[in-house]
């Protein structure tokens, strides 16, 4: 078990990243977040927090629930549910650019449950993809518009990402073995 | 007894699935599966608000609605809910099906289970029908209401409508106020409230408090004012003609006159309190119509809420149950 990123470097990860949204998007009007749960909505927030500090703008923020848009539902024959978890989006994304926000970019199986999802709220004018960790190992044809840590990692080793918000710490941790 | 009843969004929950194939009830249900369906419910209100109200979850899954005793409300309900989360259903109303022509109950399910459903959704007017489908069919059996068992989705989204708006079920006083003896509603919502730690108090005529029903941990009275005395919730029961043999009460105008809810009675309740009835209502009999649509009611909440409840319910049984998958 090695710890790749400690608490500094992802606070200052979030806060180079959160330059690179308002140079690309020169400034940050139009723009919302988008959180996929559940820590790419605590790190879509951190974003929000960065880019107030750097602009004086408030970016809308919202949280995503990706479960119902699965492409591994109901795909066993029996099995238990994964648990679904409320969708929080407030703001229309109709002619906005979304920013969607995911603490590791690995199959890209959830970013594409994520457009999915995403589309029927309505038509975003743009969706860039952020994402703090990129482990590598694509199975569809999608790309990270803002990496954090590009982190090259075996199959069988997994990134597990904690957030003070949810696990009392900010570590990014590679595993040997055992689930991702 | 008492559960946790509201869950923090990155709280995991006690159990994370249901371990059965079948709803039939709700005296089966742990209070952590209860808690379980109102809060995946909670994620399924909010996809009614989008613009585009469908979610892909049950995509290619057959769900057939199987109702042999006329129905408006849940019907509908169970139809919107397995549309919106892209289930194909099929509905098979009693006076257009064999059974006209004397096919029994295990032979209809028999055959539509030939057909390959995932889940079949029940209403019969006798109760256990339910339970017999659930012991011969393959697919997932919703007890959509059985005779004057159980109706267990109605509970669930009259629990679900409680809890949105008073955030717990422990520790109310709920009154249930009606026609006690002939009420699915009544046993389920006895099961499930008693299950969360609720106060429940039970009213109506002498004559149709079933017997022993205190067994159940509720308290029955013939007295009105007491049931309702600052009760944080109460729920009106239908008085069901169609299903009494005799003669209950007098009369219904005597009825309204004794057990009616009026906003008079409605003073004794806390200030705060929740008018509920399942529906279909009989105005001026068991409810009067200033209370039906006064500021209190949150009748046509239920209704709304029912779609989501169901949902949760839906999606949570597509799974199969859990010793399955071990399988």
């Amino acid at each position: 078990m090695a710890v790749v990123m400690d608490a500094d470097r992802i606070a200052r990860t979030l806060t180079r990243i959160a330059h690179e949204i308002v140079e690309r998007n020169k400034g940050v009007e139009g723009l919302a977040l988008v959180g996929v749960r559940t820590r790419g909505v605590h790190l879509a927030r951190r974003l929000a927090r960065s880019l107030r500090e750097i602009t004086g703008d408030e970016v809308p923020t919202g949280a995503l629930d990706i479960t119902l848009y699965r492409d591994d539902l109901m795909r066993h024959a029996v099995g238990p549910q994964p648990l679904v978890r409320s969708t929080e989006i407030a703001f229309s994304i109709d002619n906005r650019k979304i920013l969607l926000v995911d603490d590791v970019l690995y199959t890209g199986r959830t970013t594409r449950a994520a457009l999915d999802a995403l589309i029927d709220f309505g038509r975003p004018l743009a969706i860039q993809l952020v994402v703090l960790v990129d482990r590598g190992h694509r199975e569809l044809p999608i790309k990270a518009d803002y990496v954090g840590k590009n982190l090259p990692t075996a199959a069988e080793e997994s990134v597990q990402v904690c957030l003070q918000e949810t696990d009392g710490r900010d570590e990014v941790i590679l595993q040997q073995g055992g689930a991702a | 007894m008492s559960a946790p009843v509201t869950t923090r969004i990155d709280d995991t929950p006690a159990v994370t699935s249901l371990r059965r194939k079948d709803l039939l009830g709700i005296a089966e249900l742990t209070p952590e599966e209860i808690a379980l369906i109102l809060d995946t419910a909670v994620a399924m209100k909010e996809i009614g608000s989008r613009p585009i109200k469908k979610v892909p979850a049950l995509r290619g899954k057959t769900v057939v609605n199987l109702f042999f005793e006329p129905s408006t409300r849940t019907r509908t309900s169970f139809e919107i809910a397995e549309k919106r989360l892209s289930a194909d259903t099929l509905n098979i109303a009693i006076a257009t099906s064999s059974v006209v022509k004397g096919e029994t109950l295990a032979d209809t399910a028999l055959n539509l289970e030939a057909m390959q459903p995932d889940m079949i959704v029940l209403r019969h007017a006798s109760s256990g029908a339910c339970h017999l489908l659930s012991r011969i069919c393959r697919s997932a059996i919703i007890n959509a209401g059985d005779g004057m068992h159980e109706h267990p989705t109605q509970a669930l989204l009259d629990a679900f409508t409680i809890r949105e708006r008073k955030q717990r079920l422990a520790g109310l006083k709920v009154a249930i106020v009606g026609d006690l003896l002939h009420s699915r509603v009544l046993r389920s919502n006895i099961h499930l409230l008693t299950k969360m730690g609720a106060d429940v108090w039970v009213c109506g005529p002498p004559t149709l408090i079933p017997a022993g029903i205190g067994r159940f941990g509720v308290r029955a009275t013939s007295v009105v004012d007491e049931a309702v005395a600052d009760a944080d919730v109460v729920m009106l029961l239908r008085i069901q003609l169609e299903r009494m043999e005799g003669a209950y009460f007098p009369s219904l105008r005597e009825y309204f006159t004794v057990f009616g809810m009026t906003e008079a009675r409605l003073r004794r309740a806390r200030p705060d309190v929740m008018i509920m009835h399942p529906g279909p209502m009989n105005r001026g009999v068991e409810i009067a119509s200033e209370v039906a649509d006064g500021p209190y009611s949150v009748i046509l909440d239920q209704v709304a809420n029912g779609v989501a409840v169901r949902m949760a319910v839906l999606y949570l049984l597509a799974g199969g149950a859990e010793h399955e998958a071990a399988a």
